[in-house]
């Protein structure tokens, strides 16, 4: 039977994660070494056994508080003695590094790679909000050369476009919409760490203030500081450490049209389903395999787009797949989101989601831990024209 | 809400590159400029020095009719931008020169409630110095 695209020799070892809130007032650095050292100890390794950093979206991304660390900075703090190291942003989305850190020990590139991502955007921005990234540093960046000078600065002015026409073509209405935001906020009242735990009502949903029409408040994820890192090994460098190791079975990868938000053929789909079609074709499992998924809600509707990307339902029939939230609830037979996601739990921008696919494959998700038994987990990051998606196994 | 509209105090402007100076210039003339290629004859955007079709680089701006229908839109509620108060639409608009090339932009000239996908509009220019910003409004509207 076929392994994947590393043949079954790349694995996670351990998991960490940073303290995670709203202005913490702490560096990017201090963050991402706070979640780096309890994803190496979480290992069972020590700072002398990682050979590998690999991280998003390393320097030189202008928005206050996107970068929290360098890869070059974190192995100067720790005094890493790195064989393998590579960061970026032009990858498959903010889990891309992850990929590629299995590569690198499917290749016998690196032992055991610590893999990374750091936000500090809360206090970055502190009450400036989205406006300090226009207005920071003078000119228009050139990335919003199409966007900005009609008024329209944010990712959630790009997505609600193609939200009201998903919600036109296929019939997808708020109340089912607001599914995602709900078991986001139910999950999160399970979950100590999250931000946001106050109980959400389908009230509280269809009166919220609309932010970019038909994305509302509660439809939209809640910057955070906080840092989350996982460790990479190869199979046979991990014998003797004390987790079960976790299978990355496949990665999916595809960018199959231009990279904007905007010149899509078809502007019901995204990236994702690139990445999904890429996931499939690299793997023997399928879709009826997945027993948990964690997909990306920096907007809700990114959720949409990942579940039916990766085939859990047809194109255009996510609404009538989550209506009610029966069926993505932790109890249900494709939990999602169990930390409260981005939405509730904090942008921990993405990476937040494969943590928490190993806290569950693990069985240490406390109150939220699904109680079935689960063999495979799909996790899915990013939107518009950034996507990556991996499945994990306990096999 | 009015129906007529007003130049905001305030937009974030572009600083046009050699690709995307026409298209953010050629409203002082009243164009719509859009890349096009000389090799197989399709409009594209946003302006590139090569066809992402057939990968010819006898690519340049050429007039469009600047006609075109609303692919879908947003109602903008929120503050960004200080000069640009909401509420606003920002809309993709598909060119009936080449419906797979949209431009992101504000339908303008109507209660923002009135918008509708399929609109057909039109484009006009708000001049900013060095730059002039195409913007839509219904056909109806601007005849």
């Amino acid at each position: 039977m076929s392994r994947g695209p590393f043949d079954g020799k790349a694995v996670i070892t351990g998991a960490g994660k940073s303290q995670v809130g709203r202005r913490l007032g702490r560096t990017g650095l201090d963050l991402t070494i706070e979640a780096v050292l309890r994803a190496i100890a979480d290992a069972g390794l020590a700072p002398e056994d990682i050979d590998g950093v690999a991280s998003y979206p390393g320097p030189g991304v202008p928005d206050p508080g996107f970068s929290g660390a360098s890869t070059n900075e974190l192995a100067n703090a720790l005094g890493l003695r790195t064989r393998w190291f590579m960061a970026g942003v032009e990858t498959a989305a903010q889990i891309g590094p992850v990929i590629e850190a299995c590569m690198a020990v499917t290749l016998g590139l690196a032992n055991h790679v610590v893999v990374f991502r750091s936000v500090w955007e809360s206090t970055a921005q502190a009450d400036k909000g989205r406006a300090s990234v226009l207005f920071g540093e003078g000119a228009l960046p050139p990335h919003l050369e199409w966007q900005a000078p009609f008024g329209a600065p944010s990712a959630a002015n790009w997505l609600a476009m193609p939200l009201r026409r998903y919600m036109e073509d296929f019939g997808l209405t708020r109340e089912q919409l607001a599914a995602i935001a709900l078991n986001a906020r139910r999950n999160a009242g399970l979950n100590p760490a999250a931000i946001y735990r106050e109980p959400l009502t389908m009230q509280d949903y269809l009166g919220a203030r609309m932010i970019s029409d038909p994305i509302c408040l509660y439809d939209c994820d809640v910057p955070c500081d906080g840092a989350t890192a996982v460790v990479v090994s190869r199979r046979d460098a991990a014998n003797g450490l004390p987790r079960q190791p976790l299978t990355v079975e496949s990665a999916g990868t595809g960018m199959f049209e231009r990279g904007t938000w905007d010149q899509r053929a078809d502007i019901t789909t995204m990236a994702a389903h690139d990445v999904s079609q890429t996931l499939w074709e690299r793997t023997s499992l399928t879709p009826a395999d997945v027993d948990m998924a964690q997909l990306y809600d920096g907007f809700s509707f990114l959720t949409v787009m990942w579940l039916e990307a990766l085939g859990f339902c047809e194109h255009g029939a996510v609404g009538e797949f989550i209506e009610g939230g029966e069926r993505i609830a932790i109890d249900g037979p494709l939990p999602i989101n169990t930390s409260g996601g981005q939405l509730s739990g904090g942008r921990l921008h993405g990476m937040g989601f494969l943590h928490e696919a190993c806290v569950q494959l693990w069985r240490e998700g406390g109150e939220r831990q699904i109680a079935k038994d689960m063999q495979i987990a799909a996790v899915a990051v990013g939107g518009g024209p950034v996507a990556g998606a991996m499945l994990l196994s306990t096999r | 809400m009015s129906d007529t509209y007003t130049k905001p105090e305030r937009r974030l402007l572009p600083t046009p590159s050699p690709d995307s100076t026409a298209f953010w210039t050629g409203g002082r003339e009243g164009r719509l400029l859009i890349h096009k290629c000389g090799a197989c004859g399709h409009y594209f955007h946003p302006p590139a020095p090569a066809c992402w079709r057939c990968r010819s680089t006898d690519v340049g701006p050429q007039p469009a009719s600047g006609l075109g229908k609303v692919a879908s839109f947003t109602i903008n509620r929120q503050p960004w931008i200080p000069g640009m108060p909401p509420p606003y639409v920002v809309a993709i608009i598909e060119l009936d020169d080449e419906p797979d090339v949209r431009l992101m932009s504000n339908v303008v000239g109507l209660d923002v409630d009135a918008v509708r996908t399929g609109m057909a509009v039109q484009v006009f220019f708000e001049d900013w110095g060095d730059v002039s910003i195409p913007l839509f409004r219904p056909v109806e509207a601007s005849a």
